[in-house]
Parts: structure tokens; sequence; C-alpha cells
């Protein structure tokens, strides 16, 4: 069908990546490689305690005796972990900025052509940043105003100076070291990330916000991020990141750990935009993340949304675990592949407590010769009386050279649970192009209308500042497809 | 002779290499209402397919003249810039887009192409409600995704909206009437009637003569294999009502 | 994918009879088939019993069966026709093969009635008599790439049916093959495998009826494999009522020509594991296949349905609807891919599994899969758990119906959507019959 092969066009050059450029910025690595030394550099970089780096040894030594997984639904040629280096900080560390005005302008026109430069951010309504560029975290904004609350939003590093037990408590803890290749590995190098803790009954008065970048070349990325809310507090966090052009490979493999208390909800944001490779396939990030909260206490709430755009590969499943009776997880998730991109990548809900509830609703978009799975796990447990769990799953599928694959697995243990599952794969239907267009609507546009439609009930779970970044996302996505 | 708005000349066109359209002729000045009525299977649809340039109707022979130019190698889009309207006779569901999106990316994609600047957001919220209003369409009804849930008399008046803000010159309604009751059906033709104008043409292709006591045509014409085989004035709808298409086809056949 | 083999002296210990019976295996005169036996000896001894970490057999753990000593030996049996259950299809004139222990029993069967062009024998007859209807048909490589239980059967199969129809021949009457487990002083275990090559234009209905008539252990590994001919109707239907100690593995494997329809429907109540695996490949345009299925299990009982649908040409269908009730300690296991293939356009395939618990210990583990690969596809599938709904129960109640029955209504309804698109109309009855006896025994 003529309609078809124009849709096909439309998408084939989605990748046409438009924030490759790269920061020439002095940068100060660890040699090249992985060992004990490696990871006893990194801890004594970051002049941490004892038990950290006795932590990331073990975690080391853990991950001496894994092997790769190889389960997903992606392809791609083995790592070598020792061409890689694991520790890179802009050479100005000892002199961090204390205000915007001392931040490097060149990292400054960075985000500027990111289109989030910071000024934009000061601007945007109680926005709170910790830049993370490469591995160390630049500048901090708004600090003072969440420390007058008790609220700690600061760098990993610098909460293992300042914070130390409470880092210790919940390091870990959600994702032990043990976890699985790629969360072990990050364990043992983790360079940088946040630390959020919210204090008991507060909350939060803006969105915590990160902005992720890789820059450094051949530079691992290993991002760790902890929040916790304690007894009664509220927190939203986003994260969103974009990455510059190039063409070798690079690891990104971070993990994020979240704990919520007795009443406390924790909303937790992702655009993930990094560079997907070219339309070959050539290059792009291996995203390769271990994303998992725990609601331990009871009626608390973990909501995952994601709008993943980016990256070669993605590797990827924010989950709950619901230990708390009446505690409720919840995971949206829009993902885009395009060109050669693979994305694999779902959710786990497992249901411990009493009366707990989850909600999965994901859309999946898959154009030119890109691969997408959608893997999740339901599981209920023998004691979680009462527990819920609804989830669909939608699949679009544009041109016919892609795949998109939907693998849930559903497992219950308790009579009175409920759980629904449903899922859908089609493509976009002839007539609502043909209804677009008819009204004037350019045969791109009406795509991206379509696709926005269709990621909806995801996307108006984001926040405000996010929902408007991630609708152009999903059009920037889908543009020059047009022929 | 002033130059016709739309002239069909000896248009042949085909739907998965079938022949449907067998050299039909119809012309329609400024301003004026035609009906096309036909039995099933007649290529009513397949007319206003065509008209609108979907993709898998193939115009094998003749022409479509709208302002003197061909529209038969533009785009459905380029069509709808130039001002033609469709009102579909299944209007689709787009889930997740809401009305009053759906409407802005419409009115905006038609400006665009055309080079006009695009529409201050509350303006155009201020304009759509008017128009809105007069079909007795809530709020409600705009925030809706379009057409979801919608029941069939909302449909065709959601057609209708569209219609009214995007201001066509020449607006084809493909059996409008199908599926509505007799109230809603008023509702639509009322608002069908407010936009009549010097400047707006109408093609009203139905299957019965009712909707044509509430949307008063100009011309009637029959189709009939492929062909318009009668045409006539009001009178001619009331003439078919008594007698049925039979002759009409056998005349088609013959 | 990682694959773990269970312990290699268990699949050892299986093949080890293998040289000593293989000269006394039917049709060892033919060449081909002595090296298919080799190809699935071979297959088997590669791979072994899959363990947990192979995906297919994720919720099916195979060590009750490794870890029991059976006799490949065949029993000592002797039956009469009085001890065998009525037809399942209640109807006296009917044809019907026995098998016992997975060996044909002539004595036992009755075939009659067969319109010209329709040939039903046992495996082992045709080996000997007619082995080139079974090389037409008989599956090397896609039976023994990924299932290695079928491999098994490869090297040992012994006996089972086969059911050929010529171009044309339409069967009015189900044919409806018993295989009765008899149990013996040590667990016996055997491999039946079945054939069915329906002609262009042909049609039949098939009932396999799996019964044990012991309450010991058993271990039958079947294989059926259907081939559906252009324009073919063929009906498989399989009822599993074996003892509730026996191991029941099987696998049925179906190739759908143009235009051909298969309709599946499986019943299972019977078995301490039970596996039974489908594979659907619709080869052609315009092939459509129906799977429905419904199983009922308590006590420790574990079963394990598995389908696999591979839309392998453009313009194919597939509907699929499996209910299950799970009671006492019970697990079902529900494992549904579809799979489209690249340029498979224009496809319709639907899947739906729902499972009811009926008590605190009882569990169900489902896997629905999508695997797509061409876009003009519109494709779904689904899954439920839960138990019954407290207030239609409670409405029932209170209009005067006592809450054992109240709850025999409801699972009825439950498991009727699945039983009703069954097709095959005289069928309905003695499986709403199964339902309710498994219901009383539930009250019990």
């Amino acid at each position: 069908m003529a309609l078809n092969a124009q849709t096909i066009e439309q998408v084939r050059d989605l990748g046409k990546y438009k924030y490759g450029f790269e920061t020439e910025i002095e940068m100060e690595t660890a040699p090249k490689g992985l060992s004990e030394d490696t990871v006893r550099f990194i801890s004594a970089k970051k002049n941490e305690p004892e038990w950290m780096l006795e932590w990331r040894l073990r975690a080391y030594r853990h991950w001496l005796t894994m092997k790769t997984p190889e389960w997903a639904h992606v392809h791609y040629p083995p790592i070598d972990f020792q061409d890689s280096y694991y520790y890179a900080a802009p050479k100005s560390d000892d002199d961090r900025p204390k205000s915007l005005d001392e931040v490097d302008p060149k990292l400054l026109e960075t985000y500027k052509k990111l289109g989030i430069p910071l000024e934009e951010q000061k601007f945007l309504a109680g926005v709170a940043v910790d830049a993370v560029f490469d591995s160390v975290s630049v500048t901090t904004t708004y600090k003072k105003q969440l420390e007058d609350q008790g609220i700690i939003f600061c760098s990993i590093s610098e909460a293992l100076q300042t914070h130390p037990e409470l880092v210790r408590q919940y390091i870990g803890s959600v994702v032990p070291y043990t976890d699985n290749f790629y969360a072990t590995l990050n364990s043992a190098v983790f360079s940088d990330g946040s630390f959020v803790y919210i204090p008991k009954g507060v909350r939060c008065p803006m969105e915590l916000s990160t902005y992720f970048r890789i820059n450094a070349r051949d530079t691992g990325q290993f991002e760790r991020t902890l929040i916790i809310a304690d007894e009664g507090s509220y927190v939203s966090y986003l994260e969103g990141c974009t990455a510059p052009q190039r063409d070798e490979n690079q690891l990104h493999a971070a993990v994020v750990e979240l704990v919520t208390h007795d009443d406390a909800e924790i909303k937790y944001s992702t655009v993930q935009n990094w560079y997907p490779g070219d339309e070959d396939g050539k290059g792009g990030i291996y995203n390769f993340v271990t994303k998992r909260g725990a609601c331990r206490g009871r009626n608390s709430k973990i909501s995952w949304t994601q709008v993943e755009t980016g990256s070669a590969i993605t590797w990827k499943y924010p989950s709950c675990i619901l230990q708390g009776d009446n505690s409720v997880g919840e995971f949206y998730s829009v993902a885009i592949t395009n060109n050669a991109q693979q994305a694999d990548t779902g959710t786990k809900m497992i249901h411990l407590g009493k009366n707990t509830s989850s909600r999965i609703i994901s859309k999946g978009i898959s154009a030119g010769k890109a691969e997408q799975t959608y893997r999740g796990l339901v599981r209920i447990g023998p004691r979680a009386t009462g527990a819920r769990n609804y989830t669909q799953c939608d699949s679009l599928l544009i041109g016919d050279k892609c795949g998109a694959h939907t693998v849930p697995y559903i497992e219950s243990r308790n009579r009175t649970a409920r759980v629904e599952h449903e899922a859908t794969t089609s493509k976009i239907s002839d007539d609502q192009l043909f209804y677009c267009r008819q009204r004037g609507i350019g045969a791109e546009d009406a795509v991206a209308l379509i696709v926005n439609g269709f990621c909806r009930d995801v996307l108006q779970h984001l926040p405000m500042e996010f929902a408007v970044e991630a609708q152009k996302l999903v059009g920037i996505s889908l543009e020059g497809s047009v022929g | 002779m002033t130059q016709k708005m739309l002239e069909i000349k000896d248009l042949h066109a085909t739907v998965d290499g079938k022949e449907i359209l067998k050299g039909l002729n119809l012309s329609i000045g400024a301003g004026e209402v035609h009906a096309i009525m036909g039995p099933n299977g007649s290529g009513k649809s397949t007319l206003s397919y065509v008209l609108a340039g979907r993709d898998g109707y193939e115009v094998t022979g003749g022409d479509v003249l709208y302002d003197g130019e061909s529209l038969v190698d533009l785009v459905p889009e380029e069509r709808a810039a130039k001002g033609l309207f469709l009102a579909f006779q299944y209007p689709v569901e787009i889930p997740g887009v809401t009305n009053m999106i759906f409407l802005k990316n419409a009115v905006n994609g038609v400006r665009k192409q055309r080079g006009e600047p695009e529409l201050d957001a509350m303006e155009f919220l201020k304009f759509v409600r008017v128009k809105a209003k007069a079909l007795s369409m809530t709020d409600d009804m705009l925030k809706r995704a379009v057409n979801v849930g919608f029941s069939g008399g909302e449909k065709k008046r959601n057609e209708i909206l569209q219609m009214a803000v995007l201001e066509p010159r020449l607006a084809v309604l493909d059996e409008t009437d199908s599926g509505l009751d007799i109230d809603a059906l008023k509702v639509v033709a009322d608002g069908v009637n407010a936009l009549r104008g010097p400047e707006r043409s109408m093609l009203v292709i139905t299957h019965y003569q009712r909707l044509l006591d509430y949307i008063v045509p100009d011309h009637v014409h029959i189709l009939a294999g492929g062909r318009i085989v009668r045409s006539g004035d009001k009178g001619l709808a009331l003439e078919l009502e008594e007698r049925g298409y039979a002759e009409f086809v056998d005349q088609a056949a013959a | 994918m990682s694959v773990q083999t269970l312990p290699d002296d268990a699949s050892r210990q299986f093949l080890a009879p293998y040289a000593e019976l293989k000269p006394a295996l039917p049709g060892a005169d033919s060449d081909w088939l002595a090296n298919l036996r080799d190809d699935g000896a071979d297959a088997f001894r590669q791979r072994g019993f899959p363990g947990s970490k192979v995906e297919d057999w994720r919720y099916t753990s195979l060590a009750p069966l490794t870890k029991s000593a059976f006799d490949w030996r065949e029993p000592e049996a002797t039956l009469d026709a009085e001890q065998l259950p009525a037809l399942v299809f209640g109807r006296e004139a009917s044809c019907r093969l026995v098998l016992v222990n997975g060996r044909l029993s002539r004595d036992l069967s009755a075939v009659a009635g067969l319109p010209d062009g329709a040939t039903l024998m046992g495996f082992a007859e045709a080996a000997d008599q007619s082995p080139d209807l079974l090389r037409e048909a008989l599956g090397g490589e896609s039976v023994l790439a990924d299932q290695p239980l079928a491999a098994l059967n490869t090297a040992f199969m012994a006996d089972g049916f086969v059911l050929h129809l010529a171009d044309g021949v339409v069967l009015e009457q189900p044919v409806e093959i018993l295989s009765v487990g008899t149990g013996g002083k040590q667990p016996p275990l055997y491999h039946p495998r079945n054939l069915i090559v329906a002609g262009a234009d042909s049609r039949a209905t098939v009932i396999e009826h799996h019964v044990g008539l012991c309450i010991g252990a058993y271990f039958a590994n079947v294989v059926t494999e259907i081939v559906a001919g252009e324009r073919s109707i063929v009906r498989h239907c399989k009822v599993q009522d074996e003892s509730r100690e026996a191991f029941h593995i099987a696998a049925t494997n179906v190739h759908v020509g143009r235009d051909a329809m298969l309709d599946s429907f499986v019943f299972a109540v019977g078995g301490h594991l039970s596996r039974n695996e489908i594979r659907v490949k619709l080869a052609a345009p315009g092939a459509h296949c129906r799977l429905h299925g419904a199983y009922l299990m308590r006590g420790t009982q574990h079963c394990d349905n598995t389908t696999i649908i591979d839309h392998a040409a453009p313009e194919t269908n597939s509907h699929e609807l499996y209910k299950g009730v799970l009671d006492d300690e019970a697990s079902g296991v529900f494992q549904g891919k579809i799979v489209v293939r690249p340029d498979s356009q224009k496809i319709d395939g639907h899947q739906m599994n729902r499972a009811l618990l009926l008590s605190d210990k009882a569990q169900i583990n489902s896997k629905p899969e999508l695997m797509i690969y061409a876009d003009d596809v519109k494709c779904s599938h689904g899954a439920t758990a839960g138990e019954l709904d407290d207030e239609a129960l409670f409405y029932l109640r209170s209009r005067g119906v006592p809450e054992a029955q109240a709850r025999r209504l409801l699972v009825e309804a439950f498991l009727n959507e699945a039983i009703d698109g069954i097709a095959l109309a005289g069928m309905r009855m003695p499986l709403e019959q199964a339902v309710a006896r498994w219901m009383s025994g539930a009250a019990r």
C-alpha cells in the first residue's frame, strides 16, 4: 500500500540526532580497564569511608564470577570491560562552582544546545537541578531552600561525606550488589549520582531534577541514585538525558534504588534520549539499567513513568516490591525504537503485602528495523491477600521490517488476588491516517499526532515540565520521516 | 460562462483493480448544493474517497478540476488545504487525541500549507466553543478523544463541527444521515444549513430522500453503475422515493 | 539463551535401553526409520531433560519424573472390553482404536464403517506394512530441534495410531483413540507416536482419550503429528484423564496448509504431572486454527498447557482460549506464544487464558507471548487470575442456592466459555458431565 510505504519513508531517518555535538572539557580519568585497583582509585578519589570501599570490592569480586545476561531479546557484540574508563571527572573538581555564574560556560552552552539551559530550568518554577556532567555533580541549585525543610538532595559522593549513616543504611538494600551482572558492576565502580532523603511528613515543594549526559570518550557511566521517602513524605523526581553523538558504543549501567516508608510516595519520571546510533546501528549507548523501588511501609506508593526514545540498546525494568500492606506500584512507559535500535524493557511488580495493587501501562512503538520487547513480571505471593494488578501493553508497528514482542510473566499464588493482563499489537490504521490528512494534517504530523494519542495514557502521568518535552520528543523521534 | 468550482469530467476510477466509476460527469457551481443519490454499490462512497484522494482509489481516466486545477495528483492534506472537506460516513476513532487538539492540528495544518500564521491558542479555543455550542456539543465532548465512545449522532455532529471550524469551500457529505434518528438528523441538518453560503458548495451523498427534506438541494443526480444516469431538481428525489432505484439500475446496465 | 540440563545420569538412564530395544522396534528394516530413531536418541542425548532455566520449561519441573525408576519393558496387562470406559462420544458404532500402555490392542479395537480412502491403523502396523506412509509425514527436524521429550519419543516410538485420509475423504463420524494406562509393579514408560494425515479437502474428527485404569504411576510420553492438507478441516479433541500418579507429557505438532483449519480442544483433569504442548504452523495463506482448552486440577496435580502458533504465511488467523480451575495445592501453567513471521501480513491472532484459583495454596503461572515481525497485524492476548466472584456467589446464595452448588454453577459457567467453543456438539455434554463429576469430587 502506498500509504504504508510513505509511513516507512517517514520514519526512515528518525535517527537524525539533534543533539550530536561534543563538549571539549579536560577530564581527569582513572587508568583504562577494570581491576581492584580501579575500584580503590575511584573510592580514594571520592574520599569514601572504608565500608564503602569494602562493599565495592565485594561487588567487584562477585562480578568476576558472573556472566553477562543473555535472556533479553537484544543482540550486540560482547563488551570488552577492560577497554573502558571507569572514572572521569571535570578537572575543576576541587574547585566546584558555587553558583551558576561559576559554572564552566562551555557546560552551560552544552545544556543550551540540549534545549535545557539551566536558566530555563531556573525559570521553570520550582525545579531544583542536580546536574551530573559525566561522573561528578557540578552544580546544585535550590539546595538551601530544600535544606530548610530537612530535605537532603545532593550527589551521592557528597552524601557519603555528609550523611554516611543514611547511605550505609539504604544502599544496596533494594538492589543488592549481587543482583545482576550490570548492577553488580555498578556497585563496584559507581561514579556518582543523586541522593535524596525526604524526612517524615515533608512534602517536597518542588520537582527534583537531574540531567545526565555522557560526554567523555570511552567513559562508562555508572550512576547510582538513592531516594528515600520517610513516613508520610512525598517527592517527585525527574531524570532526563541526552547525549552527544559519537561512534563508539558506550555502556551506561545505572542503578536506582527507591525506598518508601509508611504513607510515603515517590514519583520517579524519566525521559531517556541517549544517542541511539546512526541509521545502520553504528554507535549509540548501551543502556543497561537496574531500577527498583521498595514500598516498605503501609500505604506507600512508588510510581515509575518513563519515556524511552534513545539508546542503541535499552535493557531496563523499573520495578516495585510491594512489601507494605496497601502499598501501590505503578509503571507507565512509552518506548520508541527506530532504525536499528533495540529495547527490552518492562517492569516487575512483586506483591508481598496484603491489598497491594499495581498498574502497568506500556506503550511500545517500533519502526525501521528496530526490535522492541515488553517483558514484565507480575508475581502475587501467598500472603498478598486481596492483591490487584492491571496490566495493559500495546504495541504499534510502523513499517514491515521491525519487530514488537510482548512477554509477560504472570504468577499468582493467592486465591483472593485478581490479576488482569491485556496486550495488543497493531499498526497505525490507514483509516486514522486518511482521516487526519483529509482534515489537512500532513502525513508526518498525522503520525506524530496519532502516536501521541496512543501514548496519552502514559504521557499524562508525567509532571508538567516533562510532559511538553516528552511530547516534543515523540514528535522528534518520528520526524524527518516524510519523503 | 463562469468557471465552475468543481468539474468532474468522464471520471473513471478503480479500487483493487475493479472499475467502480465509469465515466462520471458532474459540475458544481459556487454556492450550489448538489445531492447524489444511488443504490448500494453504485459508487457513491468511492466518489467521495476519490474526491478526497484516498490511497487505493485510483483514477484511471478523466479528471477532477477544482477552480480549474486538477486535484488528481494532490495528496489528501493538499486537497484539504484547498478547502475540500469530506464528512465521513463512518467517522474514525483516534484514541488519546482529544477533539480540541485534533481541531487545532487540522486548522494549523491547513494554515501552514497556505502559508498563514498559526492561530493563538486562546482565540482558537473561543472560536471552537462558539461553533460547538451551535451544534449543542458540550465542552466535555471537546475534551474527549476524537469519536472515541461517541454515539452515532455525536460522531456525525462532530463531523459537522470540524466542517464548521475548517470552513471549507467544498463539502462532501457522505451518507451523513446514516445511523441517525430524526432528532439527531435535524441537529446535523441545521448545522449544515447554517454553513450554506454563496461561496460554499456542497455535495450531499445519500441513499434516502429523507435527508433532503432537511438539506434542500439545488440539483439532484442519480448515480448508478458508476455513472450519473439522471439529473434534475429536488423533485427527482421525491420521484425516486416513490418509484425506487430499480429502473435506474436497469438503465445503467443497459 | 542459557540451557541448563538436569544431571546427565537421568538422561543416560532413559537412553540406556536404546541399543537393546532398537532391533525389536517396529520398522527396524527401514533404514530411514532407524536413522530417524538414532537422530532422536542423539538429540535427546545432547539436550537431556530440560531444566527450569530452559525458558519453555521454567514453570514445569521434570525433577519428579527423572527421579522415578520406570520399566521400559511392556507390562503384562490383560483387559477386557467391559473394563474400558464408554466411548467419549457415547456412540457404540463409532470407530475406536484402543492402545493399552501405548500398544495397539486389536482385540479391543473396532474399526468399521470407514469410507474408502480412509486408513486407520496402529503405528507399528504402519511401520511394518506401509512405511512410506510414515516417511511422508513423520516429523524429523521440527520435532528434534527443541523438543527433547519428543526426540526421546522418536528414538523409542513403538506404537500409536495412524490416520490417513486421501484427498476429498470426509469422515462423518468421529474416530476415537482410547489410550489406557494400567500401571504395573514398576511404573511403565511408553512413547506412543500418532500421525494424522488429512489430504486436500478431507475432513476428520479425532478424539484422543487418555485414561488411567489404575491408581499407580506410569509415564506416557506422547507425540501426535497432524498434517492438514489444503482446504481440509481437522478437529482434534483430547481428553486427558490419566491416573492421579501418572506423568503425561504430550506434544502435538500441526502443519496447517492453505485454507485449511485446525480445531483443537484439550480437556485435562488427570495426571500427577502433565504437559500438553501444541505447536501449530499456519503454513500457507488462508490457514487458520482455533485452540480451546479447559483444565481442572486438585490435590498436588500440576498441569502445563503450552502452545506456539506460528503465523508463517500471510492471511492466517488464530483464536485461542484456555480456562483453568485450580484447587487444593494444584498448580497450573499456561504458556501461549503467537509468532508472526516477517512478511506474514494481514494476520489476526487472539489469545486468552483465564484461571480460577479455588484454594489458598493453588497457583497459576501464565506467560502469554507475542512475537511480531510484520506490521499489518491485529494480535492480542489476555490473561486473568482470580477467585470466584464473591458477589455472584452471594447473589446465588441469597436466592436459596446452597453454597456448594452455587460454587459448582459458577465454575461450570466459567468453563463453559471454553467448552461452548467446541465445534463438535456431541462432545459438549460428556465434557459438561466430566466437569460436574470433577466438581462433585471437589465437594468431597
